[in-house]
């Protein structure tokens, strides 16, 4: 593979030296007694939700990095050996993934009994904080991640001069890798791209053909989605004008990835406007399905306890958790959550094969795009 | 009162109903005076005999020395030597303090002392009579005097002394016992044979010396096991601790016994001058104000009074106003003392003492100390030891029941950074508390345990606050001081990651330059006594 030089490398370059010189700056400044590094505060106290854009975005919270604080320490000198090695990635055009990276830093602090990191955990933080100190994110950091989610559909993909042809990939489906920023897209005929939460919906899906017969591109994103299918869906959406429609479970962990790929998440607000997608809908699966498809017999009870009785917890934690945010703070979500309590229950994809498995395929997505029957 | 309690029943025993002897009586209170079984005797025949060494030496200002020697006789019998450099006894006096069974300098006598705890060491005497049928020998000399030489037996129908020899020995020559290096001008030497169990551990002989060393830091102790095994607890000051004074007692303090006994013995001519001349704190108008109250003529004789006169006296004196009685009667370790045995005998990275002012419980003045003594050669393990005195002697038994252990559980030891398991404190720790009172209000008859009284654990609880805080800030300074060292030793550390990294993001600068200034400047945050 040839060396890769995006075409920030020069700006992110810019921005890591300038951490560089700006730590070097407070030891030469006489009047300067600690070196500190400026990260934007990644909690839920400095997200807000911009209704306009629809997105999350990141307020102007800053913490400061102590390096002479001890509970800072640690992740100081972690965060300059992190971001040295990310500089040198750039500097000899190389990549490198996130867990490459932990390997090449990871080795015991000469006189104390630990090690530079501990496990992968330390380090993936220090990038996201690399990330919010300079501007620059992961992918100008020449830092990937492992492939998560499967694509499938009628599209060809130019990565890197391979062309892939995304009908052709068997029953596995392209893997999708972390840096989706160099795909180009060639010969589209897709008329919408359907995410589908759980790898087994994506199976059932691919063998009804459903892809082809209905011009989707089909985007498994096997949980919580990654940062590159997020991009990719994104990416999908603004250059080629395609629809999107997410399909998950029927409980408050599905509706949260719905969210995430819509408006963004807390951890990567900073990047909401690369990687959420405020048009995205959901096409089920939805607490009216259950009466709809008669489901109710293939329900689970939520697990945990309810409010009433000593909780929440669990899945009836979630519920109030996610109810409670911002963007979740319309009428159509407020009543599937209500809902979703008032039933105690939750509905998973797979209950839709109770009446066929090829249900889903035939008649329940279809009949849902046909009647564009989707929560917003 | 304990003491008299037993005492009245003895000497009724002992007048109205001849027929019971005293070694029935000796059986019956057994329990009471600490020979309930043979391990638990030996540390009461021990006890008791440097008890009474330790009062006398104090008394006459002996700095003390104090032998004990063990030897096994083999079928549970145990020989037991005790001696001490104390002023010694005269030779009318011997028979009958080991021959006599309460007899005794200190019933009759408000003054704190050691002995007041004990029955007196003619109980030991007997309790060698009856277990292995030997009398006991005794060697006492004065200065100036000739060492006398006496065995006595104790006449068990009689409870009097019956003398089996009586000389003079010539203490440099083989008929007197021991090592000759340990022979003194003055001094006492007692020798028994009993039934006996030699234990170690809490309840024990050594674990009985060791208590006691640490609180007579000016005494020399030197225990010889039967394994001949010897420990000595050194002495480590010079300084004795003040005597105490002698106390009359005071009114709110006396119990109706002790009264008709003081009533008996006057020769006072009228209620209002035995008042005055019995009692502390009591002058001619709180004289009459008393009898006034009683309703009884000031100017009656006092053999005159009846039981009921005599208590419908004690109870007018209980409602009148009087002075609260002097303090000086009690003689308080002292803080420095306190110190110097917890640091000799146990050897703590820390350790800090409190004597708290004296105070007056109902009419019975009363000082507490406490000492506490962390880290160093104390265990770690578990939960903290405790050292418990009244009159300095060791209290090793009734530990639950005492007050002391009331008190302890009632201070929040983790204000101090001091962990807790429920409300005891954890780690290396040994908390010391000293009672000191002409009368000290114990539990039950056994006298080993003090009792809770509210007033009593308030001053101990102020006390082991106040050393508590002490302990405290010293284990918080210790730990700043670690946090800061293992910061800097951290820091230290990362500055050599950070130096190299640093220089090559900046794309300036030289790595070792730079480690440097993170070195310089993790060394002026570097702070050991930051608090």
């Amino acid at each position: 593979m040839p060396k890769k030089d995006l075409a920030n490398d020069e700006s992110t370059l810019d921005r890591l030296t300038r951490l560089g010189r700006k730590l070097r700056g407070q030891l030469e400044d006489e009047d300067e007694e600690n070196l500190t590094i400026d990260t934007r505060v990644r909690s839920k106290s400095n997200v807000e939700y911009d209704e306009e854009e629809g997105r999350l975005s990141l307020g102007d919270s800053y913490s400061t990095r102590k390096f002479l604080n001890i509970s800072h320490a640690r992740k100081f000198m972690q965060t300059t050996l992190v971001a040295n090695k990310t500089k040198e990635l750039i500097e000899n055009g190389r990549t490198a993934s996130i867990r490459e990276v932990y390997y090449q830093l990871k080795h015991s602090v000469p006189g104390l009994d630990e090690n530079t990191f501990e496990d992968q955990d330390e380090s993936n933080n220090v990038v996201v904080d690399i990330e919010t100190a300079t501007g620059a994110i992961r992918e100008d950091l020449h830092l990937f991640a492992e492939p998560k989610g499967r694509l499938f559909g009628p599209i060809t993909i130019n990565d890197s001069g391979d062309r892939i042809d995304c009908m052709n990939m068997g029953t596995s489906g392209l893997a999708i890798p972390s840096i989706v920023d160099h795909f180009e897209f060639e010969d589209v005929n897709a008329d919408f791209v359907l995410v589908v939460e759980t790898s087994a919906m994506v199976n059932r899906l691919v063998e009804e053909d459903f892809h082809s017969e209905h011009n989707a591109i089909l985007i498994g994103t096997g949980g919580q989605p990654a940062r590159g299918s997020r991009r990719l869906i994104n990416m999908m959406h603004n250059e080629l004008d395609l629809p999107v429609y997410v399909f998950t479970d029927g409980d408050p962990w599905g509706y949260y990835i719905y969210s995430v790929l819509k408006s963004g998440s807390m951890s990567l607000a900073f990047q909401s406007d690369r990687l959420a997608t405020p048009d995205a809908k959901l096409i089920g699966m939805t607490m009216e399905d259950i009466d709809e498809y008669d489901l109710e017999h293939v329900t689970e009870d939520l697990k945990g306890k309810s409010e009433d009785s000593g909780g929440p917890t669990k899945d009836f934690k979630r519920i109030q958790d996610v109810m409670e945010y911002d963007w979740m703070q319309n009428d159509q979500w407020q009543k599937q959550f209500q809902k979703m309590l008032d039933k105690g229950v939750r509905v998973e994809q797979q209950a839709l094969a109770s009446q066929s498995l090829e249900f889903v395929a035939n008649t329940y997505l279809p009949e849902k795009i046909e009647n564009r029957e989707f929560l917003d | 009162m304990a003491d008299d309690k037993i005492t009245e029943d003895a000497v009724q025993e002992g007048t109205d109903h001849k027929e019971i002897s005293v070694a029935e009586f000796f059986e019956k209170n057994k329990h009471l005076l600490g020979f309930e079984n043979p391990q638990k005797s030996i540390i009461t025949v021990v006890k008791e005999a440097v008890d009474n060494s330790l009062d006398a030496c104090e008394e006459e200002e002996i700095l003390p020395e104090v032998q004990v020697l063990i030897d096994d006789l083999g079928n549970d019998k145990s020989r037991v030597e005790i001696r001490d450099n104390a002023i010694g006894l005269s030779r009318e006096q011997i028979p009958k303090v080991f021959g006599k069974l309460l007899y005794g300098s200190k019933f009759h006598k408000l003054q704190q002392s050691r002995g007041q705890q004990g029955i007196g060491i003619s109980a030991s005497a007997m309790y060698a009579q009856l277990t292995t049928g030997e009398p006991v020998t005794v060697y006492s000399k004065q200065e100036g005097e000739p060492c006398h030489k006496f065995v006595v037996r104790i006449d068990t129908e009689k409870n009097e002394p019956e003398i089996l020899e009586d000389e003079v020995v010539d203490p440099e020559s083989d008929e007197f016992p021991g090592e000759k290096d340990y022979y003194f001008d003055h001094g006492t030497t007692i020798e028994m044979n009993i039934e006996a169990k030699y234990t170690r551990g809490h309840h024990s002989v050594r674990n009985y010396l060791k208590h006691t060393a640490i609180m007579n830091p000016y005494a020399r102790v030197v225990l010889q096991e039967p394994d001949g095994n010897k420990i000595e607890y050194p002495r480590v000051s010079r300084e004795l601790p003040e005597r105490p004074k002698e106390i009359k007692p005071h009114p709110h303090g006396v119990e109706l016994g002790v009264m008709l006994r003081m009533v008996d013995n006057s020769d006072a001519r009228t209620i209002s001058s035995f008042l005055q001349n019995e009692f502390t704190r009591v002058g001619r108008t709180s004289a009459e104000k008393v009898c006034g109250e009683a309703d009884i003529d000031t100017g009656r004789r006092p053999n005159t009074l009846s039981k009921d006169e005599t208590e419908q006296i004690l109870d007018a004196a209980q409602e009148v106003d009087l002075q609260s009685p002097p303090t000086d009667c009690l003689s308080p370790l002292g803080e420095d003392l306190m110190l110097k045995g917890l640091k000799k005998e146990l050897n703590p990275e820390y350790s800090t003492a409190v004597t708290r002012k004296p105070t007056v419980y109902q009419g019975n003045p009363f000082q507490v100390e406490v000492g506490l003594a962390w880290g160093g050669d104390i265990d770690e393990e578990g939960s903290f030891n405790e050292l418990r005195y009244a009159n300095k002697v060791p209290l090793l038994y009734k530990k639950s029941a005492c007050v002391t252990t009331k008190a302890i559980e009632d201070v929040s030891w983790n204000r101090y950074n001091i962990s807790q398991t429920g409300n005891r404190p954890q780690g290396p720790l040994y908390i010391s508390i000293h009672i000191a009172s002409v009368w000290v209000p114990f539990t039950s008859e056994g006298k080993e345990a003090v009792a809770n009284y509210d007033l009593i654990r308030k001053e101990m609880k102020l006390a082991l606050q106040e050393a508590g805080r002490k302990l405290g800030k010293y284990l918080k300074r210790k730990e700043r001081k670690q946090v800061q060292e293992e910061k800097k030793r951290k820091l230290t550390s990362y500055a050599k990651e950070m130096g190299p990294a640093i220089a090559q993001l900046a794309d300036e600068g030289d790595s070792d330059k730079i480690e440097d200034q993170i070195q310089a400047m993790v060394q002026a945050d570097y702070n050991p006594e930051q608090l």
